[in-house]
């Protein structure tokens, strides 16, 4: 089974998101994502400065087997990607909740990350789906 | 629920991830299909090859109906034990499968064709082979596992039944060895050494896990497709079907069209091809810019639009990697049509890779 941490938020389709200290979020695909999707070999992150909406594909994600969408958990502008994905895209095989964020993001609607589902609701989420 | 193989338990104890292939429960791959790709360009890798399909002919009449059904020549098979890769056509030059015949004796032939066509195959070799004296007999009893890499021989030959061991290390590639029950080829499908071995059902998980044993590493149906794709190797049902002449397909190779008077089934619809001029080349191509091509994207060459057979990632060049049949008219670049962006793309000559090492400049 796949590890879901508890501090985390999640998303519908398997994206995952942390507060950090300053109010920034950081945003990823989870560990049954990345198992869902196998080896991964190309990340296509989004530019800094992009701004979304909630369910806007931001990042295109392509393991050995096929090309998925990450869909963008809340509103808000991306203020950072991370880089070290270009190079290395199987550190989120690796390490899905660390290393292997994908970006960070400024959001402007503070109350959407209420919508998302804690880690409880996530287990029950993707149990459901594997029947 | 699918077809089980008799490895169906061993690749669920390796925590193989199942997958349906053909109406076949296979495993995709183990945990990381780039890894086992890996393992079989530098070490050995092994793979359960069960579901395909092991057809004996026999009788005095196995060669002059093999003249007659394939498109490569029966007759380029004189020593025993010699392998030949061809493809079976319909009347119109279609492809209706591609395999590997082996030369055992003048009165006994071995086909292997693909699993996920068996019924189609079975039927028209069934229908063919009439007006021959041969007998078809379809092996669904024996399993077959394919041992793959740099070290697959030498770690599988000591596993062998003991009277096999010896011809099998003397094998030169393309050949097979026998005695009655095993059977060993020195092919594969991967680019590297190693061996085929077909085997009663029984003896499977038994030599399986010996060869685990021995250091091989379990592979699944992933990296059998990324290996099989840089090393040039087509695969049916993508590459090529009934709606394809070999022509068209890269396999000009595999077509004799010496002896003239040899009348195989589609020669006539693929002589009048070759006549007209091809429309359509197959090439294959590696992505400059970044991303992943994928199956039946589009390849634009100038005005004129081709198609992706088979895209993917190339683990060993560290690139994506395709074959594709374009517009006839190709020169050594083209865009391909990543989610709707263009994308640069280099056109080579496949294979990318053999024994472990790229092909490509």
């Amino acid at each position: 089974m796949s590890d879901i941490p508890a501090d985390l938020r999640y998303t519908k389709s398997h994206e995952w998101v942390r507060t950090e200290e300053d109010g920034s979020l950081t945003i990823g695909i989870t560990a049954h994502a990345q198992e869902l999707l196998g080896d991964l070999v190309f990340v296509e992150t989004p530019e800094i400065g992009a701004v979304f909406a909630p369910g806007d594909d931001c990042t295109v994600v392509e393991s050995v087997k096929a090309a998925s969408d990450v869909y963008c958990p809340v509103s808000g502008e991306v203020t950072e990607i991370n880089e070290a994905l270009e190079d290395s895209p199987q550190i989120i095989n690796e390490d899905a909740y660390g290393a292997g964020w994908l970006f960070k993001l400024q959001p402007s609607d503070a109350p959407e990350m209420d919508e998302l589902m804690d880690a409880d609701a996530y287990q029950a989420h993707v149990d459901e789906e594997d029947h | 629920m699918g077809n089980k193989t008799p490895l169906y338990a061993a690749h669920v104890e390796f925590d193989g991830k199942m997958v349906d292939f053909g109406g076949w429960d296979m495993p995709l791959h183990y945990g990381s299909q780039v890894d086992e790709h890996h393992v079989v360009r530098q070490d050995a890798g092994m793979f359960d090859v069960s579901h395909m399909t092991v057809v004996d002919l026999r009788g005095a009449g196995a060669k002059a109906f093999l003249s007659n059904l394939l498109a490569n020549d029966i007759a380029r098979l004189k020593d025993a034990g010699k392998a030949m890769y061809s493809c079976m056509l319909q009347d119109d030059g279609g492809v209706i499968d591609d395999l590997i015949v082996y030369y055992m004796t003048d009165d006994w032939y071995r086909m292997v064709v693909n699993a996920a066509t068996r019924v189609k195959d079975m039927a028209w070799i069934n229908k063919q082979s009439a007006a021959f004296d041969v007998e078809v007999t379809e092996r669904p009893e024996l399993a077959m596992i394919a041992v793959q890499g740099p070290s697959a021989r030498e770690r599988a030959v000591p596993l062998l039944p003991e009277d096999l061991r010896e011809p099998s290390s003397a094998l030169k590639p393309f050949f097979a060895a026998e005695n009655g029950e095993w059977f060993v080829g020195r092919t594969g499908y991967t680019g590297e050494d190693g061996f085929e071995v077909v085997m009663p059902e029984a003896s499977a998980a038994s030599f399986w896990k010996a060869l685990f044993d021995a250091g091989v590493k379990p592979c699944g149906l992933g990296a059998r497709d990324t290996l099989r794709l840089e090393a040039g190797m087509n695969l049916y049902g993508s590459d090529m079907d009934e709606t394809i002449s070999p022509l068209e397909a890269g396999l000009n190779w595999t077509v004799a069209w010496e002896p003239a008077e040899r009348d195989f089934i589609g020669r006539k619809a693929i002589e009048a091809q070759k006549a007209e001029g091809k429309a359509r080349k197959f090439v294959g191509l590696i992505l400059q810019g970044r991303g992943v091509i994928r199956n039946h994207q589009a390849v634009n060459v100038g005005d004129e639009t081709g198609e992706v057979t088979s895209g993917g990632f190339s683990p060993t060049l560290q690139a994506s990697i395709a074959f594709a049949r374009v517009p006839a008219t190709i020169g050594d670049e083209c865009t391909v049509d990543i989610r709707g962006k263009g994308v640069p793309a280099k056109v080579v000559r496949p294979p990318f890779v053999r024994n472990g090492k790229s092909c490509i400049d």
